[in-house]
This record gives structure tokens, sequence and C-alpha cells, in this order.
């Protein structure tokens, strides 16, 4: 048998348009909130309005009696029921606490849930939350973290005697003889403010017995179906293999739907109890108190230097909020960073502290880059402290402790192998893009000619770690799973592929990039590849999609399974053409005999043949696919160079963000488009940290910025276009030499664009500014740097 | 309740509605127009946008009965009938989205802009959009695509 097959270019590589726009730019979408099932009973939620209190009475009878409303319930219907877990103790002593589904004696922060109202519609469901009659006695509410440390505090949990929920101290190398050593030795305090997610599509739920048997189905607005599924079982009760997940069109995450909530928990026991769907669409208003919220730590940093600027140590103390509850993986979160806090540079020692600390607040957890933009932000930030006590120029300091190329692998400080890496190759490329020497000239003659909006040049040399994670590496750190990830591959009997993935996309393009991979391992084109995902139903294995893990990980499974099934039709293949199978040559979707190219077959011949299964050889079972479930053998490390050109207005404290460069090693490319896109993201969301988020409470506990009218997200007048590249420094660790693009954006950005902030007005004696460096902030720290005093 | 009809994408509708039932609902719940997405519940996001008589407007602020007799056009009545026009297209073209959540109210506010101003700068494009917000994609890549729509639009003239 003999086919021409046209050569198809490899995929990899190509800025291919990506296959999930055609139908989102249409409105042809499948959002949850798209859902209307027949009989469904709208949920509404009662939130407590204060921060602390107790409950001494719910009177829910007004709204029992309204219109439409079908059932409304307070904790009492649900005692004992956990409304989400904790799957990251991360010390033994840690003081885990409960979280119920609805509170029955206690409220601990402004948004905790007290009563849920089912009706026939989500209007009438809304109005009877107002019918809800609650006593509330008012508790002292802990807001401030250090405040809650200190004897005597009101405590969140009374029954945990403490607000203190761990300590976790790792101490790598001797930081005290390091600092023996020191000629300079730098201290200072960085606040990384309370930041809330937001992605544009708010949560929903949508739970309703469908399917087979005792099958309940939650449609919902998650980053983690696969870990969604085990948990909820493990939860309520319900037997797992009755559950089923399905992350519809998701509309972005940003790690604040890597997350079991009780909005979730209750959608399924409600259609479970009452038999019939039951449907939550968050409010925006809702959604920015109830949830998770990211960041929120105070890190005391500290530093060890020669007199020449060459690191010895650094030591890290870290206050980390937690909020009122451990969620998912609360605890763990500002741990995720504790390995990266020497980041490029080579240090004899660091000594890691952080205490997690209960206050009256919303949850946090993961938000884009989880542990490692706070762990970045304090190295560069004290970096440039460093250089401006030595008297030398930052980047020289950064040159002068990097790691250079020629020393990969190099084990850092915390014990991690960074596999490959390139600093030199990202930096001179970001100075040429950024014009640095003409900047520092032009700083020089503003600051000389005195001007009202000086210049500032803010540096940030990153590294990162991508690929949560070999799973030995998980359970050593006490995290309850695993860090694999699945991939199916089926040539259907006509020749199209269906390509099954464990990872959970809200935006990435998996899609698209799923199938360039695919095309390129087995040789079939791009369109034909159909990518399947976010359904347990139809994705059974998988374990979804955080910490820049789809590729870093999933993109290995794909490779694996499609090389499996290139073997098996490469085993049908010689059979058939009466060879043996090493005399087969596989080329871009060709089987032929070596020496005799006549001779061949294509795959999707062969998925037919395995198909019809009337000539296999012995031993070989019908149809044509592959799996693998692969665990990876380390992490990998994307880096790179971002330079920030901050301008500050001395006279009113605004700051001007002029130009941004960002050059980014994620070693091969599978789509530069894609890439670039996550480059873009991850760069907005980062210098939104730095310059306008910051979630606020009052000392009673009551979050001030509770709306979009209050919580300043950038738009697109707020920010300005970027400049970016990338240098290629293939990973090792990864069989495609890729490594992760996610999150690099916004580890990279934030102390880039403070560094340069600081950097335009240190000459005012300025060397900190609390974020967002918004014109008060800043404004505050020039007069406080003036006065030689606080503002 | 009261009896309201509109048009909406070129289709004539009608329906009893209650004088507090949001544009946006009427649309998504009652008509099944499920392409206009909802963002916030304070006008600030922009994901609801849809066009109506011409001109942008946030559908989660205003209500139904406030668009009776109107002419609405939302996103999946923007292109040619199951296919995107010039400006869906060009959004595609240079990644202008990623999670899509944003992107009907983003392109629905952009042919308002284009309409207006058929030659606008960067700065132009980004105050023209600064009533609708994206998570995703920093701008960047939206404002190109709007500038390539832009071009494609005059060229086609």
């Amino acid at each position: 048998m003999t086919d021409t097959i046209e050569e198809a270019p490899a995929s990899i590589g190509q800025p291919k348009r990506r296959k999930e726009d055609a139908r989102l730019l249409m409105g042809e979408t499948e959002w949850t909130d798209n859902i209307q099932l027949p009989g469904t009973l709208h949920m509404a939620f009662l939130r407590s309005s204060i921060a602390h209190a107790k409950i001494l009475r719910i009177d829910t009878s007004a709204a029992k009696l309204a219109e439409g409303v079908v059932h409304v319930y307070t904790g009492e219907d649900f005692p004992g029921q956990p409304g989400s877990t904790c799957v990251w103790p991360v010390t033994a002593d840690i003081v885990m606490t409960h979280y119920p589904a609805i509170c029955t004696d206690e409220v601990r922060y402004g948004g905790d849930v007290v009563a849920v109202v089912l009706a026939t519609e989500r209007y009438l469901a809304a109005d009877a939350l107002d019918l809800i009659d609650v006593d509330y006695e008012p508790l002292p509410a802990v807001v401030d973290m250090e405040e809650a440390l200190k004897e005597g505090s009101p405590l969140v949990h009374e029954s945990a005697g403490t607000n203190r929920c761990y300590t976790h101290n790792m101490p790598c190398g001797d930081y005290e003889a390091a600092k023996a050593k020191a000629d300079v030795v730098v201290s200072r305090r960085f606040i990384n403010q309370r930041l809330i997610p937001s992605p544009m599509e708010t949560r929903a739920v949508v739970a309703a017995p469908q399917g087979m048997a005792d099958e309940i189905t939650l449609w919902t607005s998650t980053q983690i179906p696969h870990v969604l599924r085990v948990l909820l079982a493990l939860l309520t009760g319900i037997p797992e293999n009755q559950i089923r997940v399905v992350a519809p069109d998701v509309g972005g995450g940003f790690g604040g739907k890597l997350q079991i909530s009780r909005e979730e928990v209750l959608a399924l026991i409600l259609a479970k109890r009452l038999g019939r769907p039951v449907k939550w669409s968050e409010t925006r208003s809702e959604n920015m108190v109830a949830m998770h919220h990211g960041r929120d730590q105070i890190q005391d940093i500290e530093i060890a230097a020669t007199k020449d600027g060459k690191l010895l140590g650094m030591k890290v103390d870290l206050l980390a909020d937690m909020g009122a509850y451990l969620q998912i993986i609360t605890p763990g979160t500002p741990l995720l960073g504790m390995f990266m806090y020497s980041g490029i540079y080579k240090m004899e020692a660091l000594d890691f502290t952080c205490t997690g600390v209960y206050t009256n607040k919303t949850t946090t957890d993961a938000y884009r880059g989880a542990g490692r933009p706070e762990s970045t932000f304090a190295i560069e930030r004290i970096m440039d402290e460093l250089a401006a006590e030595l008297g030398m120029e930052p980047m020289e300091l950064r040159k002068l402790n990097w790691v250079k190329h020629e020393e990969f692998p190099f084990t850092n400080v915390a014990g991690l192998t960074y596999d490959t890496g390139n600093y030199e190759a990202a930096t001179e490329r970001a100075l040429e893009l950024f014009g640095y020497d003409e900047l520092r000239a032009e700083q020089a003659a503003r600051r000389a000619a005195g001007d009202p909006v000086q210049l500032g040049i803010g540096i940030s040399t990153f590294t990162e770690m991508c690929g949560l994670a070999p799973s030995r590496t998980l359970g050593a750190l006490n995290y309850v799973a695993g860090g694999w990830e699945h991939c199916t591959l089926r040539v259907l009997p006509t020749g199209k592929v269906e390509l099954v993935t464990g990872t959970a996309p809200h935006g990435q393009g998996h899609a698209t990039v799923w199938s360039q991979i695919a095309a390129d391992v087995i040789g079939v084109p791009f369109e034909d590849i159909e990518v399947i995902y976010g359904d347990t139903g139809r994705a059974p294995y998988g374990m979804d999609t955080y910490g820049s893990r789809s590729l870093a990980v999933g993109g290995q499974a794909i490779k694996v399974a499609g090389e499996r099934l290139v073997e098996k039709a490469r085993i049908i293949a010689a059979h058939q053409l009466e060879v043996s199978p090493e005399d087969i040559e596989f080329n871009k979707g060709v089987y032929s005999v070596k020496g005799d190219p006549e001779k061949s077959n294509t795959i999707q011949g062969i998925a037919f043949a395995a198909f019809t299964a009337h000539n296999l050889p012995p031993g070989v079972e019908p149809t044509l696919h592959g799996e693998a479930t692969v665990d990876p053998i380390d992490f990998s490390y994307p880096h790179g160079t971002h330079l920030a050109a901050m301008e500050v207005d001395t006279e009113t404290g605004k700051v001007t963000l002029r130009k941004y460069v960002a050059v980014d090693d994620c070693g091969i490319q599978i789509n530069p488009m894609i890439v670039e896109g996550q480059v873009h993201g991850g760069l907005a969301q980062g210098i939104a940290q730095a310059m306008y988020e910051g979630a606020l409470y009052d000392n009673d506990g009551n979050l001030l910025t509770a709306s979009m009218g209050e919580y300043l997200l950038p738009s697109s007048a707020d920010l300005p276009s970027f400049i970016t590249d990338r240098t290629v420094t293939p990973s090792t660790t990864h069989p495609l030499g890729t490594k992760g693009i996610g999150e690099a954006g916004a580890i990279a950005s934030t102390p880039a664009i403070i560094n340069g902030v600081v950097d335009a007005i240190r000459h005012l004696g300025v060397n900190d500014v609390l974020m967002p460096a918004s014109p008060q902030n800043v404004w505050r720290a020039i007069q406080a740097a003036q006065n030689g005093g606080a503002a | 309740m009261m009896h309201i009809s509109a048009t909406v994408n070129g289709t004539h509708r009608m329906g009893e509605v209650e004088p507090r039932l949001l544009l946006v609902h009427w649309l998504r719940e009652n008509l099944g127009l499920v392409g206009t997405p909802i963002g916030c519940d304070t006008s600030n996001c922009g994901a609801c946008t849809v066009l109506l008589d011409g001109q942008s407007v946030k559908s989660c602020n205003m209500l139904a009965v406030q668009a009776d007799g109107s002419n609405i056009t939302t996103i999946q009545g923007l292109g040619p009938e199951g296919e995107m026009g010039t400006i869906q297209k060009a959004f595609k073209e240079c990644h202008g989205l990623q999670c899509g959540y944003c992107t009907p109210g983003m392109v629905t506010a952009a042919a308002d802009l284009l309409a207006e101003n058929p030659d606008p700068t960067e700065e132009e494009i980004r105050e023209g959009l600064h009533g609708n917000l994206c998570r995703c994609t920093g701008y960047h890549n939206i404002v190109k695509s709007v500038q390539l729509a832009a071009a494609e639009m005059r060229g086609a003239k």
C-alpha cells in the first residue's frame, strides 16, 4: 500500500492561531451560568456583614414564606458538615480548624455564610435573603497579624487557644556564621499586600442528578475538576463514582478557582438531597469577599554581604495571613516560595521562617505565582537596597552574584537544582531593548536639573520554579496528593484524533498547544486533533491546572502517550508490510520500510486496520491509542530579566510606567504567540500589584475594597504596551525542553516596578514605598523621608 | 409585568417582564442569548456590553423595559451569520483574547469605538476601551487587535 503525504511543517514552534477563539469570539460559549436546566432551584447565600460575632439566633420564618422560596437552610441543617478542607498541613503541630459549610454559632469574617435560600428564580432567592433575621453578638475582630500574635489578643478560633497557625523554619547553611563574616548587613521590612484574584468570570455552580444511575453532575467554574471530585467525595460522603465534575468554559482563574468551596459542597449535597438541579451564580461584590484572596505577607528580610558585594547569606522572617480558615493550600502557599528566596544568586546560607496567622478576614490561598512573587519581590528588592548601601550599580551587583551560564546545573542554597539558565544572555538582550545607558544618563540629567518629575530604573533578574511537581517531593512536604499528569491519545477509525488531557485550561489555550505537540509526535494534521478536558466523565485522570504545571507536566504526558501510540502502530505496520518492526521507519505520520519507501502505510491507515482488527499481529489488541501518566523528574526553572522605567512626580506622588522590557527564557516555545500573551497578562497582574491593587480592611475587619468600584483593577488606559522578547535555553528536565510561562510576568514585574519607583526618589532619602505605589503612598514616603520620620 | 418588544440581532423579540429585570438577564435568560456574559454588579467591567441603537451600553446597567422599542446587537449578532466579522477576526489574528470572558463586551465596545473613530491612535484605543476590563491579556494584544481591525475596515472601504 502506498500513500503520498505532503510534508507537513513542524507544528511545534509555530504561532498557531487558537482553536478556541472562533467560538469565544462569536459568543458560542459554555460558561457555567449559561446552563439552564428544567426545575432548577437558585441558591443564594446570606453572608455575615460583620467580621467576628456570635450568632445568637437566626429567624428564617419570613423568608420561608416568601414568593418562590422552596427551602431555607441554616447550619443546624448540616451539623458538622465541612465546607472546605486543607490538603497541606505544613507542620506536625499546625493548628487546623473546622471550616463549616454554614456557620452555626460564630462568624469569623465578613462574608462567612449563615444561611442558604433556594428559590425558583434568581431574583426571588436574593429577595428572600433580606427577610432572614440574624441576631449577632459582636466580638472583637482580629485584623492585624502582629496584634493577633500578641498575648491577650482576641482569638479567631477560641478553641485553638492561639492565632498562630504554624511556624515553619528551614535553615539552609549557617546564617549566623555567614553574617559574622559580613561587612554589610541590610534589613528591610517589605509588605506584600493582600490581593483579590478577580477573574472576569466569577464563580458559578450547577449540580444536577443526571446521567447514569445515581450520578450527580456538578458543573463549576473551577481550575481543578479532578482534585475537586476527590475532595467532594471525601467531604460529603457521596461516593466518588457517583460524582461527575465538569469545568465547562472557565473565564479565568489565577489561582482563585484552585479551591474547594462551601458553595460547591452545598450545591452537591442539596441537589442530591432534593433530587433536582441547584444553581448558584456569584455576584461580583460577593466574589470580592467570598472567593479566597492572595498574598498578604509581612516580610522581614536581612541580607549579608562583603564590602565588595559578594552575597553571604539571607534571613527571611515571614508573617503570612491565613485569614479566618484554612482552605485547600492556605498554609502551604507562602511556603511555595521558600526554596527560591536566594533567587538567581549564590550564597552560603538562607534562614527561612514563616509563621501563619489567623485573622478575621477572607481566607488567603493561591494567587498567580503563589509564593514565588513574594520570594522574588524580597530578593530583588533587597538586592537594590544592598546595592545602594554599597554604592554599587544594582545591575553590577547582580552580575557579580548570579549563577554563571557555565555553572549549570547549579544547586541553590535551599537545595534546588537549577538545570539550565543563561542570565547573561537574557540580561544583555533586555539592556539592549531598554536603552539602559541612555535612560541612566537621562536620570542623571533630571536629577542634576532638579526636575520635579524624576526618573527611576527598576531591575528584576529572576527565576522561578514550574512543574508542580515530582510526587515524592510533594510527599516530603506533607502535601497529600501527587503531581503527575495524564494523557490519552486515540486515533479513531476515520483518522481523526482525540487527545484527552488531565489539565484544565481556563484561558491558556491548551486545545491549541496540545494539538501542536501531538501533531508533531504522531504525525497527524493539527486540525484533525480534538482536545478533551475539564470533565471527569470524559477525561477521568488528571491533576488539573495551576502553578504553570500544564505544559511543564502535562506536556510530558502528551509526548509519552504519543510515542507509545506510534510504537503500537509500528508493530501493526510491520506485520502488515511483512517486515520486522526494526525495519520500519516512522516519519511525519508515515510508516515505511527502510530501503523500500514505496512500501508504506499512514498512521490513519493503521488506525483503521486496528479498528477492523482483521489482520493484527499476535498479542496486539485492537484500537490505536496511547496512554501515559507521567510524574516529572524535577521542576523547571524559567528565568528572565525585566526592566522598568518609572517616572515619579515628586510633588504629587504620581507614578507613571514609561517603558517596560521583559526578556523571558521559558526554554523551547511550543507556541510563541501564546507565550507572549501569557507574559503580557502576567505583567499586567504583577504591575497591578505594584501600582494599583490592594485589599483594604478597616480596624473592625470590614473589607473596604468590596466591589470593582473600590478595588482598582487596571484598565487599558492604566497600562502601556510592553516590549518583550525571549532567549531560549532549553530545560533538561523536560523532554520537550520547555519550562513554563504562566506566572513569570506576575512574578518578575512587581519588584521591577517598585525598584524603579524607589530608584527615582532614593536621592530624597526614600528606601521603600508601600504597594500599591499610589500617589498617596509615594507622596507619604517622600514626606516621611524629608521629615526624617513618619508623615 | 410589563410588555416589551425589541429587535435583537435582527429578529423581532417580545415578552412580559418584571420592571426590575436587567436587560442582560432578559437577553441571557429569557431570550437565551448567553453569549453576553455578566462580569460585575457595579457597571465597572463592561463584559455585558451590547449595542443599543448603535451605541455601546452595559446591559447590566439598564432595565429591560428601558430597551423597549430599541434595536439591540449582541456579540451573537455582530458578525455575518455563523461567521466572524472583521473585528472578531482581528482579535483571533492578534491573540486579543485568552479566557474569552471579557471578549464579547470588548469586541462590542471596539465596534462602537471604530464606528466613531475609524483611525484611532493607541492612546485613543486605550482611552476608548477603558470601561472594559480584561484580566488575561494585559490589553497589549487587544490594542493590536483593534488597530488591525481599524486598518482592515479602512482598507475595505
